[in-house]
């Protein structure tokens, strides 16, 4: 083809734009906390030490290395504070992540084996509560899970109990509020996967005489778990540092890492305690981010 | 799946979808509640919703984060559509695993790491702290749906249609005017929509890089939240909640319309 070298410039300048734009506002900023965090806190404006200053030259840079310090994550490692965050953290997502699987999965299952023609509508219906605030969503259950809130009047009239139990400010409104916020996250790609699925290879199982819930078991099941996979991760990820549903829905013992750095941050006003935080999750989550990104690629991308 | 749906389907879409939406239609029906407390029911009211005309810092928060998203969401629109492009025609480029991780790692990075890093950024290089740094944060957050919504449209679509306006030959630019663009457009306004309403939600990102005077409705509604429950909150959650549902019912319908449309047009040129 003529004309071709000035095309694939013209082509590639496209690219430029949003590289750029990553590395400022994605890239930079992950630098820029590992550098605070093994800085030392100082009351100051901005509050930690050492400020890198380009004017020193040579002698500055070595200063500003010399200045360097682990204090944080010594800090880290030595107060059970965080250790009990991370572990807290952890098992939030693990466990939040596996009830979304017991839930989604039918829930998916059952939308895709909904007639077709009700399939998108049934696919809107549950994007759209993700559509309205995250926030929004959350509050909501505050007026259900609260002491005079709907549950235990509920509860109360079906004398199921005598008197209002605690709901809120317990690991158990964690568990609703993450189940109820991320469930669209989950069911999605489980949906996205059961629906490709090639029905012949179903009818060919019962035709050679395989039972229903063996066919699930080694046809269904497998051919979804690349969509439980995406589902799962998507969930996990974002569960680990999850900051508003455990601050609202859940009590004051044990905190989530996420609740940690932004009191670190916010009242503490301990930045490199809180840049500290922060790398240290991110290097926790480095293995699913990972493991999510090549899915991701696979799936966009074609198979490969 | 053709197979027939048994009774435990039905039952789990059901329950699914109770589960979904009994707490909004809740939330709903108890903005309208002339009582205070939410397990009195004192009879239907408009209230809380005059109220909420009289609270002049929700009605700013509002304005504010309208702006943020509309600016945020046309900025993350144009990068995510250029990056997909990227990702999807460019083939092997230098830098390309670098560009494809970070396209697709702000989808689930948690949202304190991105505030911090971000606000972090804006201290080290001196920028004011206010509107333009949450606008700057949510593109970045929101761009990388953007991102995947339209390369997966572009993933999907027939790339003969551009070789034939080439082979005919139409310019490279001119041939994405005229047939890429009409074509992703639909996945292009999905995108803008989707960053648009991650803005309006977003709560952590922005209030690790706001400033003074840049108070958006969901820090706004958040300080409020942490003190217990409010009627007026209840409201002003109803009215998001209404102009979400309308918004994406009427999109969806344009959608709708526009698939006919083309279906018409295809059956047109074919007769």
């Amino acid at each position: 083809m003529t004309g071709e070298p000035e095309n694939r410039w013209d082509a590639r300048a496209i690219v430029l734009l949003p590289y750029l734009w990553l590395i400022v506002f994605f890239l930079a900023p992950f630098v820029i906390v590992f550098k605070i965090s093994l800085s030392q806190t100082e009351l100051a404006q901005p509050p930690y030490l050492p400020v890198f200053d380009i004017d020193g030259g040579w002698a500055g840079v070595i200063e500003f290395i010399t200045q360097l310090s682990g204090d944080s994550y010594q800090l880290l490692f030595s107060d059970l504070i965080y250790l009990l965050s991370y572990l807290k953290s952890l098992q939030v997502a693990a466990i939040s992540t596996m009830i979304l699987l017991a839930i989604g999965y039918p829930f998916a299952y059952g939308i895709a084996r909904a007639p077709r023609r009700l399939q998108p509508l049934l696919v809107m219906a549950v994007v759209l509560p993700f559509w309205t605030s995250f926030l929004i969503r959350v509050y909501a259950w505050i007026n259900i899970l609260q002491r005079d809130g709907l549950l235990n009047d509920v509860l109360m009239r079906l004398h199921i109990i005598d008197t209002p139990a605690t709901w809120l400010s317990s690991d158990t409104a964690i568990y609703i509020g993450m189940v109820y916020s991320y469930l669209p996250f989950m069911v999605l790609p489980l949906y996205a996967s059961l629906e490709k699925m090639d029905d012949s290879l179903l009818e060919a199982a019962a035709d050679l005489g395989c039972p229903r819930w063996k066919t699930f078991w080694l046809v269904t099941l497998p051919l979804s778990s690349r969509g439980a996979a995406a589902g799962a991760l998507l969930c996990f990820i974002p569960i680990v540092g999850e900051f508003v549903i455990p601050d609202l829905l859940g009590g004051s013992e044990t905190l989530m890492i996420g609740q940690t750095l932004w009191t670190e941050f916010f009242s503490n006003r301990d930045w490199p305690v809180a840049s500290a935080i922060a790398m240290t999750l991110l290097v926790l989550l480095l293995v699913p981010i990972l493991f999510y990104e090549r899915l991701q690629q696979r799936s966009l991308e074609g198979g490969r | 799946m053709l197979q027939r749906a048994s009774p435990f389907n039905v039952v789990s879409v059901a329950l699914g979808l109770a589960f979904l939406y009994l707490p909004i239609i809740i939330l709903v029906i108890y903005s309208f509640n002339a009582s205070r407390l939410v397990t009195v029911w004192g009879g239907w009211s408009l209230a809380w919703y005059r109220e909420l005309l009289q609270d002049v810092a929700i009605q700013q928060a509002a304005w504010i984060s309208l702006r943020v998203a509309a600016l945020s969401a046309s900025v993350a629109t144009i990068l995510g559509t250029l990056a997909a492009l990227s990702l999807t025609r460019l083939g092997a480029f230098r830098g390309r695993l670098l560009f494809s991780g970070m396209a697709y790692a702000p989808l689930v990075m948690p949202e304190v790491i991105t505030g911090l890093s971000l606000l972090l950024l804006f201290v080290a290089i001196d920028a004011d702290r206010g509107f333009w740094t949450v606008v700057i944060a949510h593109a970045t957050l929101s761009m990388c749906f953007v991102t995947v919504i339209v390369q997966s449209r572009l993933v999907g679509f027939d790339r003969s249609l551009e070789e034939a306006a080439m082979d005919l030959g139409c310019p490279p630019f001119k041939t994405f005017l005229t047939v890429t663009l009409p074509l992703i457009a639909p996945a292009i306004a999905a995108g803008w929509m989707l960053a648009f309403s991650l803005s309006l939600d977003d709560l952590v990102i922005a209030s690790f890089t706001t400033g003074p005077g840049a108070t958006t409705l969901p820090i706004r509604i958040y300080s409020e939240v942490r003190l217990g429950v409010k009627p007026e909150i209840n409201a002003i959650c109803t009215i998001m909640i209404a102009v979400v549902a309308i918004g994406t019912i009427a999109a969806s319908l344009i959608a709708k319309r526009g698939a006919a449309r083309r279906e018409r047009a295809a059956l047109g040129a074919q007769v």
